[in-house]
């Protein structure tokens, strides 16, 4: 007994050591699956409020480049509008029966916090559970996605970025309809992998890509980016085709949350099928 | 004693604020952020006592990862570099740096250098392969790790300099 405890306080540095590096890898590797640390996570009262004073005073060096966003937006928005006037002659009435038939939901918020230059990027938001938004809600820009809502507390959120070697999108080429998944390989903060797709779809360089509506988080069509190059991978059926991000991602400033309300009935659903 | 805890606390919050909002956005060459926190482990005082040590390196790592979103790679990091910090005090002031009282501020140029950049070195080595966690990248890893020590090590060496009070 003496000489266990003597063991012990000879080596309690050591021993220590250990138990703080056990402590940091496992938390490491549980952020390394799909839900970071439920503890380590910036959307917390602390680093949520600091951030946002941060953003408080950095949020008006963008202003000009956000307007300009902003009446793109509104500019295009106005254009479908007149569109949707024409074909439909008679004025309709959408009534709240009607709305909720809508499956999905828009709800702004201001990015406080950025990442792009590491491996596994995340992003915090200055909305939080008070204001609606859930775990894995998508977001996006007027220009293009922007990830997928990771942890939420009261007031804050942070988003799993799709500049992050964890994030998997499903996206199709909107000229042939092929679909695939688009990962991030670290390199650059514009471009992006579309992995997956089939060695006889037919594709070439300017093509774009959208989002398709196989997953419950990005509604369809929305605009990704373009196709800048391609090969075939080491089994030579597949391609690796390079995409280029519509949105810039190191400048993301108001962002958009999608609800989808059907999102857990279809979840329901699925789990039901894959049992049986 | 009281003033020493005053002066290492202060250091620990600005070092940690200066990181969070200031190093990490620096992105040199789209890829390069120098750490500069650690400068923190690398000027805790040489004669104190080594478990209140790895504990504090070990809330300073935390504390970055929370603002990074970064799971523990900071905090893991961190207790590598501050448990391994007397072998490598040995190894650049000599043998006897315990009974001469060294004071990092005071050291030579380069055996400070050397200190610095092989704590920095092994702090970046083990932070990057967290970070990336892929066997296949390895070579990616290296070159982040070369980069980004000669980086803070700049940058560490610089705010000695412009920090030091100059002892006559």
């Amino acid at each position: 007994m003496q000489q266990i405890i003597n063991f012990f306080i000879r080596n309690k540095n050591f021993l220590l050591f250990l138990f703080l590096l056990t402590i940091s890898l496992s938390l490491t590797i549980q952020s390394h699956s799909y839900h970071q640390s439920k503890f380590v996570h910036s959307a917390n009262f602390v680093t949520g409020n600091l951030f946002s004073l941060k953003h408080e005073i950095t949020g008006y060096f963008g202003l000009r480049k956000e307007n300009e966003l902003l009446a793109k937006e509104n500019n295009r928005l106005r254009n479908q509008l007149e569109q949707f006037s024409e074909t439909s002659t008679m004025s309709v009435r959408i009534s709240d029966s009607l709305l909720e038939d809508i499956p999905y939901t828009y709800r702004t918020a201001e990015v406080i916090n950025n990442n792009y230059s590491k491996t596994n990027n995340y992003l915090t938001l200055n909305s939080g559970r008070k204001q609606g938004i859930q775990s894995e809600m998508g977001v996006i820009t007027s220009e293009g996605i922007v990830g997928i809502v990771d942890q939420v507390s009261e007031n804050f959120s942070t988003v799993l970025s799709i500049l992050n070697s964890k994030s998997s999108i499903s996206v199709k080429l909107k000229k042939s309809g092929h679909f695939g998944s688009l990962v991030w390989d670290g390199k650059l903060p514009n471009t992006l992998q579309l992995i997956d797709v089939a060695r006889l779809a037919d594709i070439s360089i300017g093509d774009t890509v959208t989002t398709d509506g196989r997953s419950t988080i990005f509604p369809k069509g929305l605009p990704v980016g373009v196709i800048s190059g391609f090969n075939l991978d080491r089994g030579e059926n597949f391609y690796i085709i390079d995409v280029v991000l519509f949105n810039d991602m190191t400048k993301t400033e108001h962002v958009y949350i999608i609800e989808n309300r059907k999102a857990e009935e279809i979840k329901e659903l699925e789990k039901t099928t894959k049992d049986e | 004693m009281s003033s020493s805890i005053l002066l290492h606390g202060t250091r620990f919050l600005v070092l940690l604020l200066a990181q969070v909002f200031l190093f990490n956005n620096i992105d040199f060459l789209g890829f390069i952020n120098p750490y500069v926190y650690i400068l923190f482990i690398l000027l805790y005082p040489v004669n104190s006592n080594q478990l209140l040590f790895l504990l504090v390196s070990f809330f300073l790592g935390l504390s970055i990862d929370i603002f990074s979103d970064s799971g523990g790679i900071h905090a893991a990091s961190c207790i590598v570099i501050a448990f391994l910090r007397p072998s490598i005090l040995k190894f650049s002031f000599g043998v006897s740096y315990e009974y001469n009282n060294v004071k990092v501020s005071n050291t030579p140029f380069g055996s400070r250098l050397t200190y610095f950049f092989l704590l920095v070195i092994i702090h970046h080595l083990v932070l990057f392969n967290l970070e990336v966690f892929n066997m296949s990248h390895t070579l990616f890893v290296l070159k982040l790790t070369l980069f980004s020590s000669i980086f803070t090590t700049l940058l560490c060496m610089i705010f000695m300099i412009l920090f030091s009070k100059k002892t006559p």
